[in-house]
């Protein structure tokens, strides 16, 4: 079955991941055939079934609107790869 | 040539909620607070920590969309919308897509000829905000305090068509908004954001223009001045046989000028995708109608109301309503004075004058509707001029406590000293024998009346309330 096209060098682009020629080259010929594998369940019937992205017919799952304390800045900051001052220091991300 | 335009413009407001904790994680939503304090594996964007949904921003929501006129959706769902920032660690925003919580409404908007032109609603949805960037010369700093903070986002249809009717609407909104108590609608503080859409065509043309985006608008007069000078420019490029790109614009609030930032071809995919995550959110008819029940009256309906039900006039009425605390205590006081012009009277003046001088509201100030009427009432029975009426409401306004106390303890130009007033009473009591066979008939009034001669008698100095037993005295011996 004809899978759709996917256009491997956007979809990296997008997913800001760099590819070599040869990656892009070996991902464009297996994700047809991933998808083609995923395209089998077309044969079944699912009219008069509601889509829907949950397996479980579990809804409003929420939770009271108590505070409870944050980390420790400390341990926060101790995460970060750079640090300016008490905030996670990052390469200048003004939009022009 | 230059001719006129017809203006198309659309908004999409985001309003952040009045929550106590942030939208998926029970962190504080604090403003100003030391950075990265209010933080948690969850609105740090860390992987494998689960959103679970803030029951509050929920219903503040519903409660929005029922106020503006909104069907609600019975199953609502959530959406990933992917992007890269450094402000979005998850590398994905948690929103809504296709099912959002709210869908259509109207808002009503004040027209310059005293009419009301409506303005439609798309949807209201609700959506985490992100983390906050402090620019420096080469590098960014990134706070997450305000991350996963819970943001109402209101899309109106292009129905408006000027910058004054898009002031008009934001104005409108907020009102309600705060109105409602679902958020603080503090622009300063970034509450409330504004993005708009505008497009322009000539007339007899029925197809939208193309349309150019507005970011950056942090006030209402920034979204109306950035409005005005892009309908101008776009004006201007037709004029001259141009044409309009798609694009999204900043507004430069200290050149007054829009600047692009990014065109159409730069879109973003944003690759949307139903969150895992998160389960729906059902709300049954039933919910809904309950929900609907609780709802408080508009402001534009209530102001009526105040006009019919107390006979004030339409400004103060509007004054009123606009403010539901301060409708609330006018309420209070109207109708335990019994004369809802007397109340709106003080309220309108003293009380507003306060509220102003102090920088205090009526929720915050120490004055209670019984102090104002007590204060009215002495007012009305002479008991204390105007002047020291006005001490008292500003004592009251401060501190609190009952004006009737205050004029009792602090002997404000009162007599209570019963042989001091013996003296008055007799007088009243030989000089209005009409009024003692009155009140020697039935009518009770008449001791009022008698009460009240002592009083004038006394240029307000007595205590109305020695008064009042004294003339009880002596009508009883009359009757004997």
């Amino acid at each position: 079955m004809a899978a759709e096209e996917i256009d491997v060098a956007y979809v990296a682009q997008l997913a800001t991941i760099r590819l070599t020629d040869e990656e892009a080259r070996l991902f464009q010929r297996q994700l047809p055939v991933i998808l083609a594998y995923v395209d089998k369940l077309r044969c079944l019937d699912v009219s008069g079934i509601e889509p829907t992205s949950h397996g479980h017919p579990v809804y409003n799952v929420l939770r009271e609107d108590v505070p409870e304390p944050g980390l420790d800045p400390e341990r926060v900051l101790a995460n970060a790869p750079a640090r300016l001052r008490d905030t996670f220091k990052v390469p200048r991300i003004v939009e022009s | 040539m230059k001719q006129t335009y017809r203006v198309s413009i659309g908004l999409e407001i985001h309003v952040q909620l009045k929550t106590r904790t942030k939208l998926f994680c029970g962190c504080a939503t604090s403003f100003g607070v030391p950075p990265n304090t209010c933080v948690c594996p969850v609105c740090l964007g860390y992987p494998g920590a689960m959103p679970v949904m803030n029951r509050e921003a929920v219903r503040l929501t519903l409660v929005s969309g029922l106020m503006l006129g909104c069907s609600i959706n019975t199953y609502s769902t959530f959406d990933r919308k992917s992007y890269f920032y450094p402000d979005m660690p998850k590398n994905y925003q948690i929103t809504q897509y296709d099912k959002p919580l709210c869908l259509d409404g109207i808002i009503d908007i004040p027209m310059t000829d005293g009419g009301r032109k409506p303005i439609r609603l798309i949807r209201i949805h609700l959506e985490e905000d992100v983390a906050k960037s402090m620019h420096e010369s080469s590098w960014s700093g990134v706070d997450f305090n305000r991350a996963g903070t819970p943001l109402m986002e209101i899309v109106t249809h292009p129905d408006l068509t000027s910058a004054d009717e898009a002031a008009a609407f934001l104005t409108a909104l907020r009102h309600i908004l705060l109105y409602i108590g679902v958020s603080a609608c503090n622009l300063e503080e970034g509450n409330m954001r504004c993005d708009v859409n505008v497009s322009l065509r000539p007339p007899g043309q029925d197809a939208l223009g193309t349309k150019v985006e507005l970011k950056n608008m942090n006030t209402i007069s920034g979204a109306h001045d950035a409005l005005q000078y892009e309908i101008a420019r776009q004006s201007e490029v037709l004029d001259a046989g141009g044409r309009i790109v798609q694009e999204t614009r900043r507004w430069d609030v200290d050149s007054g000028v829009t600047i692009h930032m990014r065109s159409k071809e730069d879109a973003h995919d944003y690759r949307y995708f139903a969150e895992p995550d998160l389960l729906p959110i059902v709300t049954p008819p039933d919910q809904i109608d309950a929900l609907r029940r609780s709802l408080p009256e508009l402001p534009a309906v209530r102001r009526e109301r105040l006009a019919r039900q107390y006979g004030i006039p339409d400004y103060d009425a509007s004054v009123l309503a606009a403010d539901r605390a301060l409708a609330d205590f006018f309420e209070a006081v109207a109708q335990r004075c019994g004369t809802g012009k007397t109340a709106s009277n003080w309220i309108m003046t003293d009380v507003l004058r306060l509220v102003a001088a102090h920088e205090t509201p009526v929720t915050a100030c120490a004055l209670t509707p019984e102090a104002l009427v007590e204060l009215i009432g002495m007012v009305e029975a002479r008991t204390i001029n105007a002047l020291t009426a006005k001490e008292l409401l500003e004592e009251a306004f401060l501190s609190g406590g009952s004006p009737t106390e205050q004029v009792r303890a602090r002997g404000l130009a009162q007599v209570s000293d019963s042989g001091a007033l013996d003296g008055w009473v007799d007088a009243v009591v030989q000089a209005n024998p009409k009024s003692v066979a009155d009140w020697k008939a039935g009518k009770q009034a008449a001791a009022g009346f008698l009460i009240g001669q002592v009083m004038k008698l006394s240029k307000g100095k007595a205590d109305p309330k020695v008064v009042g037993r004294l003339v009880g005295e002596r009508l009883a011996q009359q009757n004997g």
